[in-house]
């Protein structure tokens, strides 16, 4: 009983210490949204988008990560079109007209493909409910009557314990 | 209520064993070109030889657009004398072969199209953009463009004659 006392305590405290950092963390969040964007840097953007192609002459690398020649190339492009006023969703819209969705690392949010993003997260909640309804059956169970011992069993078990060496 | 339980779990599985199944019967190198039914994109090259290679200058014609490397053995080498052949005996049709050179070195691309004589146009793709425009995404491929200007088929892999009699004679 103090044993699980105290653990609650330390839990409780545990607890508070996550709460106050997840707040100071919303804080923090929420003055950065506050922040005007910085400067949009045509680097990154580039860099983020090719991070989201598909490298058509890789097995599963991004044209930002592959040091082939065509991922080169698919860069260069990137870069172009962002340097011609392009915004990001054109220059992604330009390459899903030439290659279809397939050339997307991550599919979009959208139609068929939120099966594939909501797949995961409902397959986490069933799992979640499973856990909470088999817990509760487990925790709810009566404690089955112990088992009765008698006389002949507990003299077997005395005779065994004494054939012991 | 339990019976049912028991049977509920090991059906759960069906759907995912067929869906499974499905997937295993695609070809995941299969990928369908969004560009079928839409207009050619224009591009203009040199090529190797210095003329000027435009696709605009050859509307109202049967245009073959195919892909290459003097590096993809051996589809490209299988393929060559294929489009060749298709060049010479459509021309007087109204066909036009041009060959965009990818990726490659000037050197080895002139070996090529010496190795197999080939007399329609030529042209090296510098930067790669006319292959994005095309979304190619490997060599070999082959784009069927009719008089309107429109792409009517996409060839993945090395043409042969068989896709040229389905596919180019249609549009003649």
């Amino acid at each position: 009983m103090r044993r699980s006392s105290r653990c609650s305590d330390a839990g409780a405290a545990r607890w508070r210490t996550i709460a106050a950092l997840g707040g100071a963390l919303v804080t923090l969040a929420t003055l950065a949204w506050g922040q005007p964007p910085a400067r949009p840097l045509s680097d990154e953007t580039a860099y983020q988008i090719a991070s989201e192609l598909r490298c058509v002459v890789c097995q599963n690398l991004s044209v930002a990560d592959s040091p082939s020649e065509m991922a080169a190339q698919m860069r260069a492009i990137v870069r172009e079109r962002l340097a011609a006023g392009d915004s990001p969703e054109q220059v992604r819209e330009y390459f899903v007209a030439r290659y279809g969705e397939w050339i997307l690392l991550k599919p979009r949010r959208s139609g068929f493909n939120l099966v594939v993003w909501g797949f995961p997260i409902a397959a986490v909640l069933l799992g979640l409910v499973a856990v909470g309804v088999l817990l509760r059956r487990w925790t709810r169970r009566p404690a089955g009557p112990a088992a009765r011992l008698d006389a002949a069993m507990s003299e077997r078990i005395r005779r065994e314990l004494e054939r012991e060496p | 209520m339990r019976r049912a339980w028991r049977w509920l779990v090991p059906l759960s599985a069906v759907p995912v064993l067929a869906v499974l199944a499905y997937g295993f019967l695609l070809d995941p190198r299969s990928i369908p070109s969004p560009l079928v039914g839409r207009p050619a994109a224009p591009f203009t090259l040199t090529a190797f030889d210095g003329s000027p290679v435009s696709l605009e200058a050859w509307r109202g014609k049967v245009v073959v657009v195919n892909f290459w490397a003097s590096w993809c053995k051996p589809a490209c080498y299988d393929e060559a004398p294929v489009l060749e052949r298709a060049w010479r005996t459509y021309r007087d049709r109204g066909l036009v072969v041009v060959g965009v050179d990818m990726q490659d070195t000037p050197e080895a691309a002139r070996a090529f199209i010496r190795q197999f004589q080939l007399s329609f146009p030529n042209a090296p793709d510098d930067g790669g953009k006319v292959a994005v425009e095309y979304g190619v995404y490997g060599v070999p491929e082959t784009f069927f463009v009719d008089r309107a200007g429109t792409i009517r088929a996409k060839h993945v892999g090395a043409v042969t004659d068989e896709v040229i009699r389905a596919t180019l004679e249609p549009l003649l």
